[in-house]
């Protein structure tokens, strides 16, 4: 730039129609060349009924698993929901009674579904062990995203050595079946609680989201953009960040849902083995566990949270599925 | 084609050598002394016996002389005895491997005898009501846990039919195969259904893309009738990619009963496994993860192989 800025005479060619040409083409850029961002009515719209029937029971999940921590962390039990570990029919001291309740009610109105074997109010068990399964899933996601998302862009867009050092290590972690790692993990543990499992699980949620990010992030670092980027010498950094890494993370997000299905799978049979966060926090997995040894007197115990957990992991599976569908296309088009 | 089966067998060494690694350090890093792991909280302790302990595992040496030490142990198959039941684990895995291997096989089986049907009506009459119901079906069996369906088949068989026992093991060499039927199709059924699941999306999207070529509308000109398309000219294609999938999900399985087998109490390598993580037992979960993972790794080594054996575009390559 420097040297023209000196020049004496200007090049001879048509500059005015140059100049229009380039302010036509910023005035696309600013209005319709960028990809709109649909809002959550939008996207809504557009989901068919039944992934918003889906959608619906994940936020109905999420709202009763919040509702149910608020009621014991913040309102010390005094929001309208029972207490998870009661056992109804206990002698209480305060009034030297019994309990009214029964171990192993079908439902009704006190109890919405019914009592477990040492009549606990099945409803709240099932809300409190929904926080469980939120929190477990959303960590992994958290770890996935950020420290996997941004592994993988990186290595997929600087390619070389480290790549070559990132992705054998990722390999080496996915030799392993994921549950034996995570058995083994878990074993060593001395203290099983809900914040040590969401981290265990969280790690090991890193490599595959490492992998899928770095197939995104090698994709788009041969698009069109990213080599005019590069080509104006925009630094590496910031191509990172500006190009690579936003494009990355809408695939991202959709693998995010159906990678957290897997994951609340994982965590229902780790608590089904009674390895999971420790008694007597409820979790569906080893609530279905208890009441497997009761079938048969009553089965029903089984299937409400049996259905909890297979209705969530359909539901993010049916979300997920879809989303990542819708971002495939916006792809695409890009 | 030779050096593509070089570079994936020295790649086959390396990651042994890295799982080996990241198993025997797992279980190296225990909190605490492992010393107290193994004997417990025990009042009285016999000092001869902390030293012998302290001898066998080697706990004196440097981490990777006792790393080395172990890994060249279990090369020539002695991974150590529990110290529990005083078993040596080699002598463990033999027994139980069959067992696992058993069920695995049959999931397998019973998946691919559900799933290939199941997909080709979908391919075949695409986006029509046997594809919608069959899809939906899937999308359910891909989202209920294994030890939930293992459940609801006890309940169903054993508690209302009273048909099939619930649990146990009864070994083909014991009791003979009717016996061992008895006890082995619920758990291997409960292990099929996601993998029926699995399969049969694959093979269903494999052909939809398969039946858009042009040589199955040539078929279809010849008047070869649709059922001969679809199962000899159709299916083919497919088989490949399936192979690929059923290998790395048999490798996948033989860890992936735990809770299954916890479930039916069936004496295989991971109702094992469970039982050494509750009572602590370090070198029994060692030597059986190191197992698995070994057994996992080799076999998707050789799915890998045979798939470039067998596919021409592959090998050309």
């Amino acid at each position: 730039m420097s040297t023209t800025d000196g020049a004496p005479h200007t090049p001879d060619f048509p500059s005015d129609r140059l100049s229009r040409v380039s302010t036509s083409v910023q005035i696309d850029a600013g209005t319709q060349g960028k990809p709109k961002r649909a809002t959550p009515r939008e996207v809504w719209r557009d989901m068919p009924v039944l992934v918003k029937i889906a959608a619906t029971w994940l936020v109905f999940i999420v709202g009763l698993a919040i509702y149910a921590k608020l009621d014991t962390s913040v309102f010390d039990g005094k929001l309208p929901l029972q207490d998870p570990n009661l056992q109804t029919n206990n002698f209480n001291a305060a009034t030297g009674e019994f309990g009214t309740g029964e171990p192993i009610e079908g439902p009704s109105a006190d109890h919405w579904l019914g009592t477990d074997a040492i009549a606990r109010d099945t409803f709240a068990r099932i809300a409190h062990g929904a926080w469980v399964s939120l929190i477990v899933a959303t960590v992994a996601a958290a770890f996935g995203i950020i420290v996997g998302g941004l592994m993988g862009s990186l290595v997929g867009f600087v390619r070389g050595k480290t790549e070559t050092f990132i992705m054998s290590m990722i390999d080496v972690i996915l030799a392993f079946p994921a549950l034996i790692l995570l058995l083994a993990l878990v074993s060593i543990l001395e203290v099983r609680s809900l914040a040590l499992i969401s981290v265990v699980i969280g790690f090991l949620s890193i490599p595959a989201y490492t992998r899928v990010a770095r197939a995104n992030s090698l994709a788009i670092s041969n698009r069109e953009f990213v080599m005019a980027a590069r080509s104006i010498g925009t630094l590496p950094r910031k191509i990172l960040f500006r190009e690579i890494i936003p494009n990355v993370l809408p695939t991202l997000l959709a693998y995010a849902m159906v990678a957290s299905a897997f994951v609340i799978v994982v965590e229902g049979s780790l608590s089904f083995l009674g390895l999971s966060v420790a008694l007597p926090q409820s979790t569906w997995g080893n609530m279905i566990n208890q009441a497997r040894g009761d079938i048969k007197v009553d089965i029903w115990q089984v299937v409400w949270p049996s259905a909890a957990l297979s209705m969530t992991v359909l539901s993010l599976n049916q979300v997920g599925d879809w989303f990542q569908k819708r971002s495939a296309v916006r792809g695409s088009a890009l | 084609m030779r050096k593509v089966i070089i570079t994936r067998l020295l790649r086959l060494v390396g990651t042994l050598f890295a799982v080996t690694f990241l198993t025997f350090s797992l279980t190296s890093f225990l909190p605490g002394d492992p010393v107290d792991a193994i004997l417990g909280v025990q009042s009285t302790r016999d000092p001869v016996v902390v030293a012998q302990i302290r001898d066998d595992l080697g706990l004196d040496d440097p981490f990777l002389v006792r790393y080395v030490d172990w890994l060249g142990d279990a090369l020539t198959g002695d991974l150590g005895q529990s110290y529990i039941t005083d078993q040596e684990i080699s002598q463990t895995i033999k027994d139980r491997l069959p067992v696992t291997a058993q069920l695995a096989v049959m999931a397998i089986a019973i998946a691919l005898i559900l799933a290939i049907p199941i997909g080709i009506i979908g391919a075949y009459k695409q986006s029509r009501w046997p594809d919608t119901v069959t899809s939906a079906g899937v999308q359910f069996a891909l989202s209920v846990p294994n030890f939930i369906t293992g459940i609801f088949l006890i309940w169903l068989f054993s508690v209302q039919l009273k048909w099939l026992p619930s649990s146990n093991w009864n070994r083909i060499s014991d009791k003979g195969l009717a016996e061992n039927l008895k006890t082995s199709i619920m758990p291997a059924t409960a292990l099929a259904m996601t993998q029926m699941a699995i399969f049969s999306r694959l093979i269903r999207s494999d052909m939809i893309a398969t039946l858009q070529e042009n040589y199955i509308l040539a078929a279809r000109s010849k008047g070869l009738n649709d059922r001969y398309i679809l199962f000899r000219h159709a299916l083919r294609p497919s088989s490949l990619s399936l192979m690929t999938i059923v290998g790395i999900n048999f490798g996948a399985l033989l860890g992936g009963t735990v809770v299954i087998e916890t479930l039916f109490a069936v004496p295989g390598l991971g109702f094992r496994l469970i039982n050494a993580i509750s009572q602590r037992d370090i070198l029994v979960i060692q030597g059986i993860t190191v197992f698995i993972a070994t057994m996992y790794v080799l076999i998707n080594t050789v799915v890998d192989l045979l798939y470039t054996v067998i596919d021409p575009r592959i090998r050309k390559g």
